[in-house]
């Protein structure tokens, strides 16, 4: 099976050249019963999600129609069919952290980077997601912002979360 | 072989039967809501549960293999209850009023819930979510009556093999539609209306006509012909409780006339035309491949199913030149209504609306294309399926049973047997060569009954072969040719047809291709259920209608002799290319 994490270099291939990576790639699954849903899996990992030009070529590739395919990636809420941004940021709703203001910081989320639930910041830095409980509600509310958890989250608190970000972005911009 | 037991039957069925194949051969019936006879069993209803004895739950027959000495009770209070629960269930998330609804007295939905003496549902749930999805030009999708069976997702994937539509999303929220929610025009869906044909209940139907058609039928200025599709007279009667296989040629007839129809015609005359220039072509075409070594395509497939056009133009794009640049009967009946009859009777096209009754959902979608108005007018401005004809009759308060026989109108309704068995698969083949043969040899089809056996019948794939021994002097490049030709029904068995072609397996002259499986007598807009039952009976009753015709050979039609005397020329002349052929678009995919 050809390497798949090819995360590192994906940044710098573009689209057309990852559906090029990825039409070799299927080679080793046609005919092969069960193969959609590792595909997918490969396809999100390379492109970071999965456009529809990738679910198009896997449809042809597989020979499963394009509805079943579609039908597959709405099934599992692992597969998004929008680009992610490079900090997906998640506000857990659960019971706790929504009586102690979760619904508030999500407000806030979402006037800060101006985008909706399941959305991604034009520069593609983040994404908003809601999650279930992530195992923290004593120290609710809790957001995630990729693997790091932040809690007792203030609407207020917000910006400045998100700014330790944005700056980390702007140093890795300068060092190239 | 296993022995088995069904209530107090004892029988011995096939090893690999499922339990309710076994119960079928039985005769005991047991409902079903999600399997497609023939498609692989889904087991997602359990509406068709039965207790096997010694099994702690209760058992989806349709998906549960039969093994030796299996003792099966259909019909417990425990598998009653569990019906009953299921059907509540259903009943509990669908949204949709029966007194209003489309498939009212014709829902198997409905009907399970009267013989399951529903009374009362005492589950109370959310609705499902209601969304109507009229983008195509055939049909109409009401995800709130949807009762996510999954039935129209084995059609169109596995009989047709088209996959416009599939399980969107989960659990409650599960839509049964195309990819991401689209609408239906935005996918590939090539409106063969099967997917209709096979809904348990109103969720997917076809988007009705009636309103204009009655619209036009009160206006005083206008002047409206009606044409019959060949497959109609097999199968109206059902919508008034005739048995499957009841002619009703006659009474249709009266009971158009009696809807205020300015003439009643025939879409066999059109057939017949068809021959007339589809056979035309064939032997040109075979003339360039044989005689002048011209590159020509070979094999040539016919064109009467739009869908299977549809399919072609998305899916073998490579392929459009081999297709019959003869329009379908319904539209060349159109361009000759708008033309030859229109000056017959000193009427401006514009005065003249041409209905058409079909079978076929897909010839709404047809009469729509941008490209099926030769005549200067929209060719056909209408289309109704069976099912809505009998609707206009029972609207009209009409006793359909009681009618008495009449003729078609002249000019345009006289047709040949030939034209008649246009409705079954194999039938437009079978009246090619009928005429083809005559026009090379000189001499009838030397056949029994001028029927072509190995063609007939619902076996998916069907080929056949026949020396051409003597010929007339005209077409002696024939001589010795062994003409082969093949007959696929239902896309999915097209596609095998033309994926051997394609790779060079299999070599044939000509290719009949219908959409649905068994022909037009199976389409998308006859009366339900369609089992394969009910398409022999029809395919039955068609040929029937031909063999009881005097004139059985389109060539032979003193009409069609007429029309090209008086107004078209010649077969493929140049009135003809201009009225009566067409050409295909290539299309995207996905
Ligand atoms: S689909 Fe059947 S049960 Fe539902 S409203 Fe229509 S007739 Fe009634
Ligand atoms: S009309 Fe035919 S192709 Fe379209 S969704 Fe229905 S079954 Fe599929
Ligand atoms: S549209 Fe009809 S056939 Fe398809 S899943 Fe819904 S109820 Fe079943
Ligand atoms: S018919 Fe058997 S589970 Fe639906």
């Amino acid at each position: 099976m050809p390497s798949l994490e090819k995360n590192h270099c994906s940044e710098e291939m573009s689209e057309e050249q990852l559906l090029i990576e990825l039409d070799k790639i299927l080679d080793d699954y046609i005919g092969k019963p069960g193969a959609l849903i590792p595909v997918l899996q490969i396809a999100q990992r390379m492109f970071g999600y999965l456009p529809d030009a990738s679910l198009k070529l896997i449809s042809k590739r597989l020979d499963k129609p394009y509805s079943e395919v579609a039908g597959v990636v709405s099934f599992y809420s692992f597969f998004s069919t929008v680009p992610r941004g490079k900090y997906l940021v998640r506000v857990c709703l659960g019971t706790a952290c929504y009586v102690r203001g979760g619904k508030e910081v999500l407000e806030a989320l979402k006037n800060e980077l101006n985008i909706d639930v399941g959305e991604t910041t034009e520069d593609k830095i983040f994404s908003l997601d809601i999650g279930r409980c992530f195992g923290a509600c004593g120290l609710a509310p809790v957001i995630m912002i990729n693997d790091d958890v932040h809690q007792r989250v203030k609407p207020a608190k917000v910006y400045d979360i998100l700014n330790t970000y944005r700056l980390k972005e702007e140093k890795s911009e300068v060092k190239k | 072989m296993a022995k088995i037991q069904i209530n107090d039957k004892k029988i011995e069925v096939k090893d690999g039967l499922t339990i309710l194949e076994s119960a079928d051969i039985a005769g005991i019936n047991i409902p079903t809501l999600c399997h497609v006879k023939g498609g692989k069993p889904r087991g997602a209803c359990r509406v068709c549960v039965v207790e096997v004895e010694g099994a702690r739950n209760l058992q989806a027959s349709c998906s549960t293999p039969i093994k030796d000495g299996m003792v099966i009770k259909t019909n417990t209070r425990r598998v009653r209850k569990a019906r009953q629960t299921v059907v509540e269930l259903i009943l509990s998330e669908h949204d949709g009023d029966c007194k209003t609804c489309d498939r009212n007295n014709d829902c198997e939905l409905q009907e399970l819930a009267r013989e399951l003496s529903i009374s009362n549902i005492r589950y109370e749930g959310s609705k499902t979510k209601r969304r109507i999805d009229d983008s195509t030009p055939a049909l109409i999708r009401d995800s709130g009556k949807c009762i996510k069976c999954g039935r129209c997702v084995t059609v169109c994937s596995e009989i047709q093999s088209v996959g416009s539509i599939f399980q969107q999303h989960r659990g409650f929220a599960t839509v049964v539609g195309p990819a991401f929610d689209k609408n239906l025009e935005d996918v590939v869906c090539v409106q063969c209306g099967q997917c209709a044909a096979i809904c348990p209940v109103g969720a997917i139907i076809e988007k009705t006509h009636i309103d204009y058609v009655w619209d036009a039928l009160d206006n005083p200025k206008k002047y409206v012909v009606v044409q019959t599709a060949p497959a109609i007279r097999a199968a109206l009667g059902e919508c008034f409780g005739n048995p499957p296989g009841t002619l009703v040629t006659g009474k249709m007839t009266t009971a158009l006339r009696l809807l205020g129809f300015d003439s009643i015609f025939d879409t066999n005359f059109a057939a017949d035309l068809t021959i007339m220039e589809e056979g035309t072509e064939l032997l040109t075409r075979l003339k360039k491949a044989i005689v002048d070594k011209k590159n020509v395509a070979l094999p040539m497939f016919t064109s009467c199913s739009p869908a299977w056009i549809k399919f072609a133009e998305h899916f073998y794009p490579d392929m459009l030149d081999n297709i019959s640049t003869c329009k379908s009967p319904q539209q060349m009946f159109g361009a000759v209504a708008k033309t030859y009859f229109a000056k017959k009777i000193n009427k401006d096209p514009k005065d003249i609306v041409v209905v058409s009754v079909m079978p076929c959902t897909a010839k709404k979608y047809e009469a729509q294309r941008p490209e099926m108005n030769d005549s200067g007018e929209k060719d056909v401005d209408y289309v109704l399926t069976t099912r809505e004809l009998a609707k206009m009759i029972k609207q009209a308060g009409i006793d359909f049973n009681i009618l008495s026989d009449s003729e078609m109108d002249s000019p345009l309704g006289l047709s040949s047997g030939a034209a008649d068995i246009f409705a079954n698969t194999g039938g437009v083949m079978e009246a090619a060569v009928r005429t083809a043969y005559e026009i090379v040899t000189g001499k009838p089809l030397p056949l029994n009954n001028l029927h072509i056996e190995p063609i007939a019948g619902l076996q998916g794939v069907k080929k056949a072969s026949l020396k051409i021994e003597e010929t007339l002097s005209e077409w002696s490049f024939l001589k010795g040719v062994e003409l082969k030709v093949a007959v696929a029904h239902g896309l999915g068995n097209a596609r095998k047809i033309l994926d051997a072609i394609k790779e060079n397996k299999e070599n044939f002259h000509f290719v009949e291709i219908m959409s649905c499986p068994g022909g037009c007598i199976g389409g998308g807009g006859q009366p339900r259920f369609t089992t394969d039952d009910v398409r022999l009976k029809r395919i039955q009753a068609i040929y029937k209608e031909d063999e009881g015709k005097k004139l059985r050979k389109s060539h032979e039609n003193p009409d069609i002799i007429k029309l090209y005397e008086e107004f078209l020329g010649k077969p493929l002349g140049e009135k003809s290319h201009h009225l009566l052929h067409t050409e295909y678009t290539q299309r995207c995919k996905a």
